[in-house]
């Protein structure tokens, strides 16, 4: 199954990618799944995604959970907090 | 309701003709114009950025409008959101909303911005004397929303 996975803010500056497109192994099935999965990339990946960090997740484009269930051609994005207004 | 996410500047009196034009039901409009300070958390704030996710920031805002028309008696609402590079004077965000009377405009108003704040994927950057930092998320404007929560 292939995933879109966006990255923004300070996340995108300390992963250095802005997005993606990867091919994610069949016993991924979640949004929290693919967090997990990311965070084994290296150092950078395993601090900025890890479960201590206040990170927000969204799914299609919508706010969502870990246990949002993924499906193919959809984006994932990993985000701080949000500071807008 | 209009939601635009653009780098332009805004005139508030323009946008307000709009929002009202041709409709005499409307008897009240309640507006929201958020601007750039150059002191923020003790420091002095020279510019900064504001990134949003395309696609995503507008549905959200969208979505939090139809939350506030499903709340209050609004006849039409706008929110206007720079981003890209400010200054300190420059306007960020305009919530207006267009309602009979003035209680559901004030309402409405307050509950877009407040779930703004907290729901649509924005981030400001800022340059200070230090250098830039990444502006971090308040615990009062996450209570700030919570008010507003049904229970």
């Amino acid at each position: 199954m292939k995933i879109q996975l966006r990255f923004f803010a300070s996340v995108r500056e300390k992963l250095g990618v802005s997005e993606q497109t990867v091919d994610v192994p069949d016993e991924i099935k979640t949004v929290g799944d693919v967090r997990a999965w990311l965070a084994l990339r290296g150092a950078d990946w395993a601090e900025t995604l890890s479960a201590e960090q206040p990170l927000r997740t969204a799914y299609d484009h919508v706010m969502c959970e870990a246990d949002t269930l993924i499906e193919d051609g959809k984006e994932v994005a990993f985000f701080p907090p949000v500071t807008g207004g | 309701m209009v939601v635009r996410v653009q780098t332009d500047d805004f005139d508030l009196n323009t946008e307000i003709k709009q929002l009202r034009e041709n409709n005499p039901q409307i008897g009240a409009v309640v507006s929201f114009l958020g601007l750039v300070r150059d002191l923020n958390d003790g420091q002095n704030v020279s510019a900064m950025e504001l990134e949003y996710y395309p696609v995503m920031t507008e549905k959200a805002l969208q979505d939090i409008v139809v939350q506030a028309n499903a709340r209050w008696s609004v006849i039409d609402s706008l929110i206007i959101h720079r981003v890209g590079p400010l200054l300190p004077l420059d306007q960020i965000v305009l919530v207006a909303v267009a309602s009979q009377h003035r209680g559901d405009a004030f309402a409405a108003c307050e509950f877009i911005m407040d779930y703004l704040k907290t729901q649509a994927p924005f981030w400001k950057k800022e340059q200070t004397s230090t250098g830039a930092r990444w502006v971090d998320a308040r615990e009062s404007d996450e209570l700030a929303r919570k008010k507003w929560q049904l229970d």
